[in-house]
């Protein structure tokens, strides 16, 4: 099997309710274990994830759940008490951010990670910037500085970010959708084997978050996994294979789109219901958390 | 060429100038640079002659280059408050091996150099491994350097004439048509070139002031920050390893007495020439700018006659008007 994904095969192996969709194929990133505490908060217990080649799973929960965190011990932001990650089959140790993305991973983290004072171009390169050809670049570490906007601009272009005019503009003259734009385009841009995405389109417009909706949509086209945080359930419903359900640090279950209502969704994530083990879906005897009304 | 939106924001003359000075810190120092060289210039004959320029450089180059190692820390939103007293250190120990001891001249320079990029690294420690504030860390270290100091030297001083003639050739002089510059100049003006280089044109650059603007936004990114602000430290030390190589031509000799100030008038250079004390932005172009503004005030306030201590008063009051430009430029900017 090629790894253009079949949406036919994905619907009916996520149908099966079971948290691996079919195929045979082997997870881009296993996750086992992760747990983070910060002193006594408990923020992650045990948390496990399988993100498979041309997916999107959605990572969903309550304020403080626990998802920030949790892709954060992906991605070397946040080093995990304990817990493993493969990726690729392969257990790996990631300690920093730059070793997410020398494995391919890229991550738009909610709370943004740019440099204000430096320019759209710079941003987008920063950590992985082009040196001249040459005497110039090899030794004198010269930066290509015209290849870096030349190269910004198509990319820019290419993902059809129409947001972003002058790419020479300093970060933090731009509004907060486009300051995500950016974000969200380093991320796509650059990714190779998955992206991660925390609310990507909470401060985008409509047709900016469609946008951005868009390109999860070719990421998945294209085999890479997706991730992707998100508050906004229609969303959610509407683009992820599979979702992940994250409920006070721990995964309180994985479900499908196609084999779960929205209702039943909400349930598990607030606790007024939880998954057995056949993903049914059993109303909790916990009583429902204070938070929800 | 698109128009920014701030561009088109900066509707007012004022919001326009604060785009401008923002887009280009090294304005400002430079309008106050040749302004003040102007009026002083108006207000005595000798001011403007080639002699008393000369003697400007000169007079500032000790303070230009540990300026350099300064905004390097500045640029990453720390501070140094050692540079001083690292320089001081290091003179003593090179006058006493390249005097006393009679060691190889180019052989103590190199020593002087790392000895300057130890005391770099100890400061580095404090900062990203202790995870001490820069303010902090390098207020300890000042104390222990100049102690340690004259500890070594035993309070002496070695005069240039028991110099290896290799730690005085700072001192020597040449003339550019009625210019008499020294090797010092030279060395100063050589580092600002490659260090200018090194913030402008590399990664590596970039990195520091990505560091600076935001560390925890630039480690996300994939920056190692931490070995950034190691490396900055560093730097800053060998930096002041050369200064007090300079140093030792200037004064003519290793002494513990001299370059008292030297500390805060690094820091003043820095911050007349528009690097902001938050990190993340400014030019070293400026800080050259900004030694030589310190030089002229104090040289030509001399040649007026006006005491030493109204000196200090001019820079005083330059150095707040510096902040606060610095401040207006940065408020139109989060407004926005
Ligand atoms: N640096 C930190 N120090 C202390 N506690 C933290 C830290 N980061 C997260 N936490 C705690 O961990 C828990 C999970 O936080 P996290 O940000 O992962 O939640 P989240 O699911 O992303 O929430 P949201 O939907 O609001 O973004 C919270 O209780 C939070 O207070
Ligand atoms: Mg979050």
């Amino acid at each position: 099997m090629t790894l253009q994904t079949d949406p036919t095969t994905m619907a009916s192996a996520a149908a099966s309710g079971a948290s691996t969709p079919a195929g045979g194929r082997a997870p881009l990133i296993e996750a086992r274990g992760i747990a983070k505490a910060y002193g006594a908060v408990v923020a992650l217990d045990g948390v496990d994830l399988d993100l498979y080649p041309g997916e999107v799973l959605a990572l969903i929960g309550d304020n403080g759940a626990g998802k920030s965190t949790f892709i954060k011990c992906l991605t070397g932001a946040v080093i995990p008490d304990t817990g493993t990650i493969k990726v690729d089959g392969q257990e790996v140790r990631i300690r920093r951010p730059q070793d997410a993305r020398d494995a391919g991973i890229e991550t738009v983290y909610q709370q943004l990670s740019l440099s204000p004072a430096l320019d759209i171009a710079t941003n987008l390169f920063l950590g992985r910037e082009i040196r001249r050809p040459g005497f110039r670049g090899s030794v004198l570490r010269m930066l290509d500085v015209p290849a870096m906007r030349r190269e910004a601009r198509e990319k820019v272009q290419d993902l059809g970010i129409t947001t972003l005019q002058d790419i020479t503009q300093a970060v933090e003259t731009l509004s907060g959708g486009q300051r995500q734009a950016v974000a969200v385009a380093r991320a796509v841009a650059f990714g190779s084997k998955a992206v991660i995405l925390d609310e990507p389109t909470a401060a985008l417009g409509v047709r900016e978050s469609r946008h951005v909706m868009d390109m999860v949509t070719q990421l998945r086209a294209r085999g890479l996994g997706v991730i992707l945080i998100s508050h906004d359930m229609q969303n959610v419903f509407e683009h992820a294979d599979r979702i992940q359900i994250m409920r006070l640090g721990r995964r309180a279950g994985v479900v499908s789109p196609r084999t779960h209502t929205m209702q039943q969704t909400i349930a598990v994530m607030t606790g007024a219901a939880t998954l057995d083990a056949d993903g049914r879906v059993v109303p909790s005897d916990e009583a429902p958390s204070g938070a929800t009304s | 060429m698109t128009v920014t939106h701030l561009e088109r924001r900066g509707s007012t003359p004022l919001e326009r100038l604060q785009l401008l000075l923002h887009r280009r810190p090294t304005i400002s120092p430079l309008v106050v640079l040749i302004v003040a060289s102007a009026v002083f210039g108006l207000a005595s004959d000798r001011f403007l002659q080639p002699s008393n320029l000369s003697l400007i450089l000169q007079q500032v180059a000790v303070i230009a280059l540990l300026a350099v190692g300064q905004t390097i820390i500045v640029l990453t939103a720390g501070i140094d408050l050692s540079v001083g007293a690292m320089m001081i250190l290091v003179a003593l120990v090179m006058g006493a091996f390249g005097g006393p001891l009679g060691w190889n001249g180019i052989v103590v320079v190199l020593l002087g150099l790392m000895l300057g990029g130890l005391a770099g690294g100890l400061n580095a420690f404090l900062v990203v491994r202790i995870r001490l504030p820069p303010f902090i860390a390098t207020l300890g270290t000042l104390n222990i350097f100049v102690a340690l100091a004259l500890i070594l030297s035993g309070g002496r001083s070695t005069p240039g004439t028991d110099l290896d003639p290799f730690l005085t050739w700072t001192a020597t002089a040449f003339a550019i048509g009625d210019f008499r510059l020294t090797m010092g100049v030279v060395l100063v003006l050589l580092v600002y070139l490659v260090v200018g280089f090194a913030l402008s044109q590399t990664a590596w650059g970039r990195h520091i002031y990505a560091t600076g603007d935001d560390e925890p936004a630039a480690h996300l990114t994939g920056i190692r920050t931490r070995r950034v602000l190691t490396s900055a430290y560093v730097l800053a030390g060998v930096i002041c390893g050369l200064a007090a190589w300079a140093l030792i031509g200037r004064v003519g000799a290793a002494t513990p007495n001299s370059a008292v100030d030297a500390n805060l008038d690094s820091i003043t250079a820095v911050v007349i020439g528009g690097t902001s004390l938050f990190g993340g932005r400014g030019r070293l172009a400026g800080t050259l700018l900004g030694a030589l503004i310190v030089g002229v005030f104090r040289n030509g306030l001399a040649l007026m006659r006006v005491d030493v201590i109204y000196q200090t008063l001019a820079i005083g009051v330059l150095i707040l008007l510096a902040v606060s430009l610095d401040q207006w430029i940065r408020k139109g900017r989060s407004a926005s």
